[in-house]
């Protein structure tokens, strides 16, 4: 793999941020609406990127991040009556507090093993909104009531609910990841990442503490899946436990590996390409989990390494 | 009709070729306007359009093909009789796979895609909570028969309606005074874990106090159980009925155990038909369930004192006396529920109609006229019977029925009024803007 100049690999990324901000004028309304999902979404799976994609950790638990901001911005509106900024803070900090526990606990083990707890961990925390259901609604969820979802700056307040406000702010926070996430990978940390995806012991005998380096890299990740999860509560006005199931800890996995694992780009494609096979699929049969399976096969059989990673691996190398 | 001296009196005006230029230029500029033509069309004769929020796949698959076929053979009948105001309707059906994401998002497609005059036909209560806001959002109506006391409880939006069936809340409090002068009055409850079970925790106790009873002891069954031997010892000995409402595949063994632990010296039985929807009460495993009784929305047997009504709804929908599909015995429907698909689509004809409904520019007016409805007489549009509706709740209120097993079949032994079912508003949606 070649590196990209910092001009060129910035530029691309620009670039699909001017895309998307331009595709807000001519999608159809329907489309419209399902990208600013699918850009808060695409967040989920770039934050699952970073731990999967860049330190080769297969993590099955990473709904109860999701889930953490999810719960933490929502609660914060419905229960405390907070502003939306200050829910989205909430919803972040839960994912601090949740992957930095979550990060000491599971990352004295690997491979297997870290999969096995992490999904034991969501599980955990899954049964936990349902045992809590008093104050998380359980099974069934909340809404979180239209009203409080306004963004105010002083005398000016923006509706989250408007479909221009949600959009742009989707592609605000997809946007901020995403260059968060092309810097992080492009600099020394981010190398020592993959150094240590490519060999811990030999990254370990290079004097690299990998365990605080991948601790760090639980955290940054945790933080990016609760932002998105924060997001769709403001965003999308519900917060309910189906987010927090095993379901939820699969998708990103889907999203990342079809997009391309290690690629900045990837989770948007993947989680873009999912979505509109889902989508136009649905509609034809009710068999349409079949033709998602019969996708992925081939994708596999053909593109191993994801839409992306097949590219970069084919054709243009310094994709970062 | 001729008018001499008023407008239409062609003969009295000269055609000059700037006033025959000026027509042909507005002519002209009607043919090129398409949009304004087919708006025309579209308030005259193009169909309603209802998006159905099928539970297709997912954990309400079963629920949702037999919504399905309830709502064709109404839709059937509707169209058959005319329409709604003079228009066909047309269904389009969207799976949601029973997640309120992707719920959510249906509720999106019909509203921006679709361009629906309205969505109907949810069940599980998570997906209507979490595609609440969508149609608020949207201001898109959005009929729901999913029996959950969330539309009541004013939570969610004024878009949100549940005419065509009870919720949970009056239903429990419908079964008290029965349980209480029948079954017994020291209950024990048995109910999942989850929110479901939480509405059956909640609402029977201070019912069941109120006719006199007592909850003696309420034991929750974690969802992810599949034994459930080991809370049976929980149960108090001077139970005289178990109420149980466990739902899910695990209800088989749920009921094999309970027999295995009581023998034939139980106490009385009382339990939500919900448990058993689309599963046949003769199945292996189910013997112990003779002589207890059960709730039901809409009897799934025939019963003798049917109504022509109820013959004729049953004979629609294609179910035969035993409740299953006519000409598939096994294919068992969930006719508890499924009648509010039937009694919804009837109470939307009847808002449209007094709406002077045209289309999505209606939609307030929609809102409004659903809100002032209060009463649907039993009759073919409503066969399950009659029903009150609040337009502040956006609830209806209805009778329910009782059933014991008798001969692997379920007769209806006891049927509440209406008033039993009542209890004081939680809110007003009224109160919100459209």
């Amino acid at each position: 793999m070649s590196e990209a100049s910092p001009v060129k690999a910035y530029a691309l990324h620009l670039g699909v941020v001017g895309l998307l901000f331009v595709l807000s004028f001519l999608l159809p309304e329907y489309y419209h609406g399902l990208l600013a999902r699918i850009m808060v979404l695409a967040v989920f799976a770039m934050g699952y990127n970073m731990l999967f994609g860049y330190v080769g950790l297969l993590s099955l638990g990473h709904a109860m991040f999701f889930a953490a901001g999810l719960y933490g911005a929502g609660l914060a509106v419905i229960q405390l009556g907070w502003s939306v900024p200050a829910a989205f803070a909430a919803g972040l900090a839960c994912g601090v507090v949740v992957s930095l526990v979550i990060g000491l606990l599971a990352l004295r083990t690997t491979g297997v093993a870290f999969m096995i707890v992490t999904m034991m961990f969501a599980q955990v925390f899954y049964l936990l909104i349902l045992y809590f259901a008093t104050w998380t609604g359980g099974d069934q969820g909340m809404v979180v009531p239209q009203p409080a979802r306004v963004l105010s700056f002083g005398a000016t307040s923006l509706e989250l609910t408007n479909p221009t406000v949600r959009y742009m702010t989707a592609l605000a926070l997809f946007s901020i990841v995403l260059l968060v996430t092309l810097a992080i990978v492009r600099s020394r940390y981010g190398r020592v990442l993959v150094a240590i995806r490519e060999n811990e012991e030999r990254t370990k005998m290079l004097g690299y503490d990998t365990f605080s380096n991948k601790l760090a890299a639980v955290v940054i990740s945790g933080i990016i899946c609760a932002a998105s999860g924060a997001a769709y509560a403001l965003l999308f006005g519900y917060v309910g436990s189906s987010f927090a199931s095993v379901q939820y800890s699969i998708l990103p996995l889907l999203w990342v590996l079809l997009g391309g694992a290690a690629t900045t780009l990837g989770p948007l494609i993947g989680t873009l390409f999912m979505y509109y096979v889902i989508d136009i699929t649905s509609g034809y049969t009710s068999a349409y989990l079949l033709i998602v399976g019969i996708a992925l096969i081939l994708l596999v059989l053909f593109f191993p390494k994801g839409i992306l990673g097949s590219i970069r691996q084919r054709w243009l190398g310094w994709l970062p | 009709m001729t008018d001499k001296n008023g407008f239409f009196d062609l003969s009295r005006s000269t055609l000059t070729r700037r006033t025959a230029l000026k027509g042909l230029a507005a002519g002209a500029g009607l043919g090129l306007a398409p949009g304004f033509v087919r708006y025309s069309q579209a308030q005259s004769s193009a169909p309603i359009k209802i998006g159905f929020q099928s539970h297709r796949t997912g954990i309400g698959a079963a629920y949702g093909r037999w919504y399905e076929k309830t709502t064709a053979a109404a839709v059937k009948a509707i169209n058959a009789a005319g329409g709604i105001n003079g228009r066909q309707v047309e269904v389009i059906i969207e799976d949601d796979g029973t997640d309120p994401g992707r719920g959510a998002e249906v509720v999106g497609k019909f509203a921006t895609q679709h361009k629906t005059d309205i969505v109907f036909g949810t069940l599980f209560s998570h997906v209507v909570i979490g595609s609440a806001p969508a149609a608020g959002e949207n201001k898109m109506p959005y009929f729901v028969v999913s029996e959950g006391h969330h539309v009541a409880s004013t939570k969610l939006n004024r878009y949100v309606f549940q005419p065509g069936i009870t919720d949970v809340k009056s239903q429990i409090q419908s079964m008290a005074p029965w349980i209480a002068a029948n079954a017994g009055k020291k209950v024990t409850q048995i109910f999942p874990d989850f929110a479901f079970g939480y509405d059956h925790r909640d609402y029977l106790p201070p019912a069941l106090k109120a006719q006199g009873g007592e909850v003696i002891a309420q034991i929750a069954i974690p969802p992810t159980e599949s034994s459930f031997t080991k809370y049976f010892p929980q149960i108090p000995a001077e139970t005289e009925v178990i109420y149980h409402v466990m739902v899910g595949p695990a209800v088989l063994t749920f009921v094999k155990e309970l027999g295995e632990f009581y023998g034939s010296n139980r106490p009385q039985l009382f339990g939500f038909i919900d448990s058993l929807e689309a599963t046949d009460i003769n199945s292996p495993g189910l013997e112990f369930l003779d002589g207890s009784h059960f709730w039901e929305g809409s009897p799934r047997y025939a019963q003798a004192d049917d109504s022509e009504a109820q013959k004729a709804y049953r004979a629609a929908v294609g179910i035969d006396d035993n409740g299953a599909a006519v000409g598939d015995p096994k294919d068992v429907s969930t006719a508890a529920h499924m009648f509010g698909c039937w009694e919804t689509l009837y109470v939307v004809k009847k808002a449209m109609e007094d709406a002077g409904y045209k289309g999505p520019e209606d939609r307030a007016k929609l809102v409004e006229a659903t809100e002032a409805l209060t009463e649907f007489a039993e009759g073919p549009e409503h066969p399950q019977g009659p029903k009150t509706f609040n337009g502040k709740i956006h609830q209806c209120f209805g009778i329910q029925n009782i059933s014991k097993i008798e001969g692997g079949k379920l007769k209806v032994v006891h049927k509440t009024k209406i008033e039993d079912g009542l209890y004081e508003a939680e809110g007003d949606y009224t109160t919100q803007a459209l």
